[in-house]
């Protein structure tokens, strides 16, 4: 199982320096992957910029969002943003995608979100095509990026093995994300496609003393609208070696096969705490 | 720290003393509505995992609660004069008013406050409290007060039932299932002390109504169901403790606190009687909660610990719950069983019981379930086998065909590869009868070269010990697709084909619109599909597969969301069928060997094929000379609401083979031996299609 870290684009007091020593430590790391998450209503950075500019100070990595919430895009710009950074980064990049959760999104960008799975299955169906044919480029040279769905509904699923590479899980402990993948695994066979989805997984971390509250407290605010779920998510933040270790066995165990572990406070020295402890 | 528990039932009172004995300098008040004897319900269940905890929470009342305990480990199952008997299963019960009497005591010695006999009108009585817990049942005030923020939904079951109590000695766990003219009726009966047991009558609605029992007073509804059981009553009588019919009301909610208020057991969250949890999982909520409390300084992180340790606990149950409930909803298609796969398949309804489990409980049924089966499956007198395989291994007779075990495998590209990997089954990839009928490119069509290809793998597969179906298809709409690496449905851009099918209206919002078929197409269709069966005939193939699902060319008549045809090929499900049925009689015209069927037993959309409707077709594909029935779902549409959860397509299975007396293959991510066994036993499939993601397999 790979490991990947996250981008801090959505905790608070980022600046775009930050951003950009973050990637370049990321780069010089363990890390297979770097990370980013997309919100409108939010104080965060734009996850195909953020992507741009860390692609431009790193080598190695792979850059990927996890995940853009395609409906509330244009489906051309959003295959031309995906091709851009693709090409900026020589091939390193993954397009992460799902309908998102949050009806503020959809509010905020004029957007409606009622059929909004329907649309985003027609995105799916596109955006393949647009890559492959040439007229919006830049051109990918082999088929475009890794394209991963993500989502825990059937329908989703059903999506993201017609059309996708593989399985982007939203987070959680272990057990759920193993009940997740047994279902993406399903689906894909169910619909006849051959060999297996590439399965990736998230979770959240706040290393160092005093910075676990703090990450809870980031946590609570990001899932605000989840309701009370988010003081569930906010538990469930890694704030020692051990439970990142046990995490990480957890998922491995599971069949992960890229597991992206993001930050919930904004010190860079983050990255090398947790480089520290994947070792 | 001030506790108010509102609700004196069992999880209310063991959370009481818990917390007091947790800190002796805490005030814990438990206000309760009805007076200290009063109580409702027999007896409640345990399970030697419960007991485990109760003993480290509090061994002063598990010493008392195990000296009343009553003991057992049978499950006695009724059923058409027959009795079988299953042992290993450990349960101890105890009467409920014994319970609570043990919890008062130790309440009261522990210095908690205990105020009977006050109703509580408004949380807000108890405005000094640190924390509130209501722990007052389903429809209890707490729970309703804060509605907005536990989010419930409150599913209704169709069934009715009602408890009522008998001096009727048992030893066991009783099931009893009685038809009489009103209907099916159904005992769920467990002793609680060495004279009295708690007696539950469930039937369907419709049995309730005949029996004017929706009309009847508590002493009418006793002697109604004291006559119809009055063979096993053994002339006990049944008691009455406020026994009224209801329907049972599963209850689920989002958030189990708000603030400084708290919910345990039924107020929080309900699980069918039918696995006897209630008591079990109100009273874990307690000594989780305390365990909660003690972990935590701040309330809030305490609240929010309990219930991210109970909720996937008891959403498991829940599960399992509604599997058991949906089994004894529809008990009567299992009328016809065998009393020793009808006891099977009781027991293992909830899914938490699978066919290693119960060997490992009962060694001694299984090896009977399975002789039986290995007898039946041969057409041997009942008992001639006393030592046999397991079901998996237990061949299946088919008219002249034996299939040497139960595994079926969906073939890829490479058919003598999967033959080699031992399935007694191997059904080919999709094949076209037509160069037009072709999903992809890749697609074989059923020529003369594909003929004699297929015709010397399927010797080297016989050679290897495996039978084979050749499965024949037309794609309809979803052809003139990509190869299917490169996703699925995507339409080809080049080179691709024209499309026909039911009705004009194409798959994908992208996908070629496809040409409605007329009466001359249907026709040469019919005859296209006549030549491939006779053609499959000189290549030896065991059986012919015919593919009527997953919304190609035939799946897309019968589905009313893909059939919009005014003519008699369309409408009602006569009409929707007449085309298939063509298919199959002309098939049948020249093929005499078994022939299977694949439907999608339910679009997994509004308005579409559901299994209703599935059992319907697939009892008009039998009397046309259809042998098996092999059930997939969806595909129908391009966008629907699938379940991909484990063992997804095996209701559907279970369902058409009971519903419409036609053997069955089930299919939906069956991965393991145990999976196999436990379907094949319980009756829900003939055979099975063993899921193995990683060889590539495609349909």
């Amino acid at each position: 199982m790979n490991i990947g870290v996250g981008l801090p684009t959505s905790t608070s007091g980022i600046s775009g320096q930050l951003l950009v020593d973050w990637a370049k430590r990321a780069d010089a790391g363990p890390f297979s992957s770097l990370g980013v998450v997309d919100r409108v209503a939010y104080q965060n950075y734009e996850p195909f910029t953020a992507l741009a500019a860390a692609a431009a100070v790193t080598q190695r990595v792979r850059l990927a969002t996890m995940v853009v919430i395609a409906p509330l895009r244009n489906t051309a710009i959003l295959a031309k943003q995906a091709a851009s950074v693709h090409a900026l980064s020589g091939g390193r990049f993954t397009l992460g995608v799902a309908v998102g959760a949050r009806g503020e999104d959809y509010a905020v960008s004029g957007i409606d979100s009622r059929g909004r799975g329907r649309r985003f299955g027609e995105q799916l169906e596109a955006i393949r095509d647009i890559w492959e044919e040439g007229k919006i480029g830049p051109t990918p040279t082999t088929g475009g990026p890794q394209l991963l769905v993500g989502g825990s509904s059937g329908e989703a699923l059903a999506r993201m093995a017609r059309y996708s590479d593989g399985y982007m899980h939203g987070g959680g402990p272990a057990r759920a994300f193993a009940g997740a993948a047994a279902k993406a695994i399903a689906a894909w066979s169910d619909l006849g496609r051959p060999g297996r989805p590439k399965l990736w997984g998230m979770g959240y971390f706040a290393l160092g003393d005093g910075n676990a509250d703090a990450g809870a407290e980031y946590l609570r605010h990001y899932y605000a609208f989840t309701g009370p779920f988010a003081e569930k998510i906010a538990a469930g933040n890694l704030t020692s070696p051990g439970a990142i270790t046990d995490f990480i066995r957890g998922y491995e165990d599971a069949g992960c096969d890229e597991l992206v572990l993001f930050p919930t406070t904004s010190g860079v020295e983050q990255v090398d705490r947790l480089a520290e402890v994947i070792g | 720290m001030r506790y108010a528990v509102i609700g004196g039932g069992p999880s209310g009172l063991y959370f009481a003393l818990l917390a007091k004995k947790a800190n002796p300098s805490d005030e814990v008040l438990v206000v309760e509505r009805n007076p200290p004897d009063a109580t409702f319900g027999w007896g409640v269940v345990f399970s030697e995992e419960t007991l485990g905890a109760l003993r480290d929470a509090d061994y002063e009342t598990y010493t008392e609660i195990g000296e009343s305990f009553a003991r057992w480990n049978a499950i006695d199952i009724y059923y058409h004069d027959t009795m079988v008997r299953s042992r290993g299963h450990v349960f101890t019960g105890i009467s409920r008013k014994v319970l609570l009497n043990i919890l008062q005591r130790r309440c009261q010695a522990l210095g908690v406050r205990l105020e009977f006999e006050r109703e509580v009108r408004d949380v807000g009585e108890f405005e000094g409290a640190d924390l509130i817990v209501g722990a007052d049942g389903i429809n209890g005030l707490v729970r309703r007060t804060y509605g907005e923020f536990f989010k419930p939904q409150i599913a209704t079951h169709p069934t009715k039932y009602v408890w009522f109590g008998s001096d009727l000695p048992l030893d066991a766990f009783t099931f009893i299932f009685r038809q009489n003219d009103d209907g099916l009726f159904q005992v769920h009966a467990y002793p609680f002390d060495a004279r009295t047991c708690t007696f539950i009558v469930e039937c369907p609605e419709a049995a309730w109504r005949n029996a004017d029992l929706d009309s009847a007073s508590e002493a009418e509804s006793i002697a109604y169901c004291e006559a119809l059981f009055q063979p096993e009553l053994r002339g006990r009588g049944l008691m009455s403790n406020r026994s009224l019919w209801v329907n049972f009301l599963t209850l689920r909610q989002e958030s189990w606190h708000h603030g400084n208020v708290v919910l345990l057991g039924d107020a929080a969250h309900t699980a069918h009687f039918s696995i006897g949890s209630g008591t079990k999982l109100a009273m874990e909520d307690s000594i989780a909660l305390i365990d909660a409390l003690r972990r935590h300084r701040e309330l809030g992180a305490a609240l929010n610990d309990y219930e991210m340790e109970r909720q996937p606990i008891v959403e498991r149950f829940q599960e399992a719950a509604l599997e058991s409930s949906s089994y004894f909803e529809h008990v009567s298609r299992y009328a016809h069983f065998d009393p020793r796969q009808f006891a099977f398949n009781l027991l293992t309804r909830s899914r938490r019981i699978t066919y290693i489990n119960l060997t490992q409980r009962d060694p001694e049924l299984v090896r009977t379930v399975d002789s039986w089966f290995a007898a039946n499956a041969a057409g041997s007198p009942d008992g001639a086998v006393r030592l046999s395989p397991p079901p998996m291994f237990t061949p299946l007779r088919i008219g002249d065909l034996t299939i040497p075990n139960r595994v079926v495998l969906a073939a890829g590209p490479g058919l003598e590869a999967a033959g080699r990997l031992g399935a007694g089954l191997v059904i080919t990839e999709f094949v076209s009868v037509a160069e037009e009928g072709r999903i992809t490119p890749e697609t074989p069509v059923f020529d003369r070269a594909r003929q004699d290809m297929l015709r010397s793998a399927v010797e080297r597969v016989h050679q290897a010990g495996s039978r084979v179906a050749l499965q024949l298809g037309h794609a309809g709409r979803r052809g003139s697709m990509r190869p299917r690496s490169q996703g699925v449905d995507r339409p080809l851009r080049q080179g691709g084909w024209r499309l026909m099918a039911a009705s004009p209206a194409a798959y994908t919002p992208h996908s070629a619109l496809p040409k409605e078929m007329t009466t001359r197409d249907i026709a040469h269709a019919v005859s296209v599909f006549a030549a491939a069966g006779r053609a499959a005939a000189g290549c030896w193939f065991d059986a012919l597969e015919l593919n009527f699902a997953h919304g190609y060319l035939v799946a897309g008549f019968i589905s009313p969301l893909t059939n919009r045809r005014t003519d008699d090929y369309g409408g009602s499900l006569e009409n929707r069928m007449r085309f298939p049925l063509e298919i199959v009689d002309a098939v049948r015209a020249s093929w005499e060997r078994p022939l299977l069927i694949r439907i999608s037993a339910s679009d997994w959309a509004d308005n579409g094929t559901d299994l209703d409707e599935s059992v319907a077709i697939a009892a008009l594909l039998r009397t046309h000379g259809c042998d098996l029935i092999h059930a997939v779902m969806g595909q129908t549409v391009w966008e629907s609401r699938p379940d991909y959860r484990r063992l997804f397509g095996v209701p559907a299975s279970d369902r058409i083979r009971n519903a419409a007396s036609i053997p069955t293959i089930a299919t939906g991510n069956i991965t393991t031996a145990d999976d196999v066994n436990t379907i094949l036993a319980a009756g829900r499939a003939d055979l099975c299609v063993f899921d193995l993601p990683a060889t590539g397999t495609t349909p």
